[in-house]
């Protein structure tokens, strides 16, 4: 049953405190007001009882994306997540469990950034492009959902292929960079064939689209709908499908050619 | 109540990934207090219901057809033998299978439709959750100490899913068909209960299918350049508006086709009469 926290009342907060070395759960108790979100009580909780705490916060809008946190086992950001929502009793506040941990709610997140330098960037045809770079919105609507993400690596933080198996994170790039490899691959002036990267360097096999990463999507992107089955059906058309491979050896047409399917 | 900064909760143990990955030190495996079970179960649940009726209506061979209607599980009939069994006499069929066929004339079909939904996005997600637990739900560890996902054989093999959706094209084409001479009373038009359930069967099958990601992709997916190909740009559109719904799709033709066959099945061995409303 969802309790009334409409009203002024006091809040069980379990917070996991600790560092790589150890740690472990404090209970506080916090006041909170109607209508508040987790950060505003952490930040309360921050202000009168745990100077100390570590939490990592900017934007309290859900578009910075810097306040992920796991609130009663689930990856969110605790700025967008009302008291309200929550069932009744204790609130439980953890770091992001699949990255390493620095201090109490602040987790190392780098693995991320070394994983997007991994992406080659747009690649635009050599020499003039006829239309310019005028773009018809059919061909960039696709693309427009994938750019409101805002990197809060909840996506990343959840998926069970490194969530559960530490030794795929060398050979799995993760939901937020299927995205961006949709992304780029699905635009029309990217010349650059990237469905073999996407299914080699960047481990698309290993996903088995349970959808985790839709369901924790601050930003509400259909991630396995719109990106990572259609990134798996042109890594099928390059790589399995046996009519396309004999089509395509038929045409044979050579360097980005080998794609015309995709113009 | 908790006084300030108490550390009430006893320190837990760390986790083996701490010292290796510098992971929080958390013991419990999920913290997650909702029903999360309840996916996972209801699917099985489902899921084992529909084998357990699919496997005896299909072994069954006989009570498939009461004229005009036809049960979904054996149609197209494709042996000679449809029509010999009780409660399938003059059963309609194509007889590309002769006389020599002897067992079920259903296993003979239902290899494709099983194959579509075996292989269907959807399903992949319900009972890789479900049967494999991997993961049961969001944020609740899995089992498996090896994981290899779907990048080698045998689950590599769900590539296939795209000729089985061409088939399953095939099929629905038929089953529609079944459908429409389900208003053939002897040569007069008519209308009965089973109608409408062939035909409720018929839609619902081809929402499922249309909706599917397989189409998504062959309909324009592939394509970058939509404003090269407005046609099937509009195709690509339509599909993307079904897509969401696909897995709603996927359950409700699964529950129905069954009903279907059920629905056929009472009438044909006389439990019920079928109330014909013209």
């Amino acid at each position: 049953m969802t309790p009334d926290r409409s009203v002024s009342t006091e809040l069980s907060l379990h917070v996991w405190r600790g560092d790589a070395d150890s740690g472990g759960f404090v209970d506080y108790a916090v006041p909170v007001d109607k209508g508040e979100v987790v950060l505003d009580t952490v930040l309360r909780l921050q202000a009168t009882q745990a100077g100390d705490l570590a939490v990592r916060w900017n934007c309290k809008a859900g578009k910075c994306g810097s306040c992920s946190a796991e609130i009663n086992g689930m990856p969110k950001l605790m700025c967008m997540t009302r008291l309200s929502t929550l069932p009744a009793g204790p609130v439980t506040i953890t770091p992001l469990r699949t990255f390493p941990v620095i201090r109490d709610l602040v987790t190392d997140v780098s693995a991320n950034y070394r994983k997007a330098q991994e992406i080659p960037a747009f690649t635009p045809p050599a020499g003039p492009v006829p239309d310019g770079y005028r773009m018809d919105q059919a061909d960039v609507g696709r693309s427009q959902e994938f750019r409101t993400c805002i990197e809060c690596w909840l996506c990343q933080d959840v998926c069970h292929v490194i969530r559960d198996h530490e030794d795929n994170k060398a050979a799995y790039s993760g939901p937020r960079f299927f995205i961006r490899h949709a992304e780029l691959d699905m635009h029309p002036l990217d010349s650059l064939d990237r469905r073999g990267l996407i299914h080699g360097q960047g481990g698309l096999g290993l996903c088995n689209v349970t959808k985790c990463c839709t369901e924790v999507c601050p930003a509400g992107i259909k991630i396995t709908d719109n990106a990572i089955i259609p990134m798996k059906e042109r890594a099928i058309d390059q790589r399995y499908d046996p009519l396309r491979l004999l089509m395509r050896r038929w045409r044979h047409r050579p360097g980005r050619e080998e794609r015309p399917d995709a113009h | 109540m908790a006084m300030r900064g108490e550390q009430t909760a006893v320190r837990d143990g760390l986790s083996r990934d701490v010292g290796t990955t510098g992971r929080a030190g958390i013991a419990a495996r999920t913290l997650r207090s909702d029903r999360w079970w309840r996916y996972p179960l209801a699917t099985v649940t489902v899921l084992l219901c529909f084998i357990g009726y699919a496997s005896y209506a299909a072994l069954a061979n006989r009570d498939y057809y009461a004229d005009p209607y036809l049960s979904p599980f054996y149609s197209p009939c494709l042996a000679k033998g449809c029509g010999a069994v009780p409660g399938s006499r003059w059963a309609p069929h194509l007889g590309w299978f002769g006389t020599w066929w002897i067992i079920t004339p259903a296993v003979i079909i239902l290899i494709f439709p099983l194959g579509f939904r075996l292989t269907c996005y959807y399903y992949r997600k319900a009972y890789y959750r479900s049967w494999w637990r991997s993961p049961a739900a969001c944020a609740v560890p899995e089992r498996h100490q090896n994981y290899s996902g779907e990048a080698r054989f045998p689950l590599v093999i769900h590539f296939v899913h795209r000729y089985f959706f061409y088939a399953a094209v095939v099929f629905n084409v038929v089953l529609t068909w079944d459908a429409i001479i389900a208003f053939d009373w002897g040569g007069r038009f008519g209308m009965g209960l089973g109608t409408l359930v062939l035909l409720v069967n018929a839609v619902l099958l081809w929402l499922y299918t249309l909706s599917c990601h397989a189409c998504r992709h062959a309909v324009g997916g592939r394509i970058n350049h939509f404003s090269h190909h407005r046609i099937r740009y509009r195709f690509w559109t339509v599909v993307s508006k079904l897509n969401p719904y696909h897995g709603v799709f996927a359950w409700a033709s699964l529950v129905w086709v069954g009903l279907s066959d059920g629905y056929v099945r009472l009438v044909a061995s006389g439990t019920i009469h079928d109330p014909r409303f013209f």
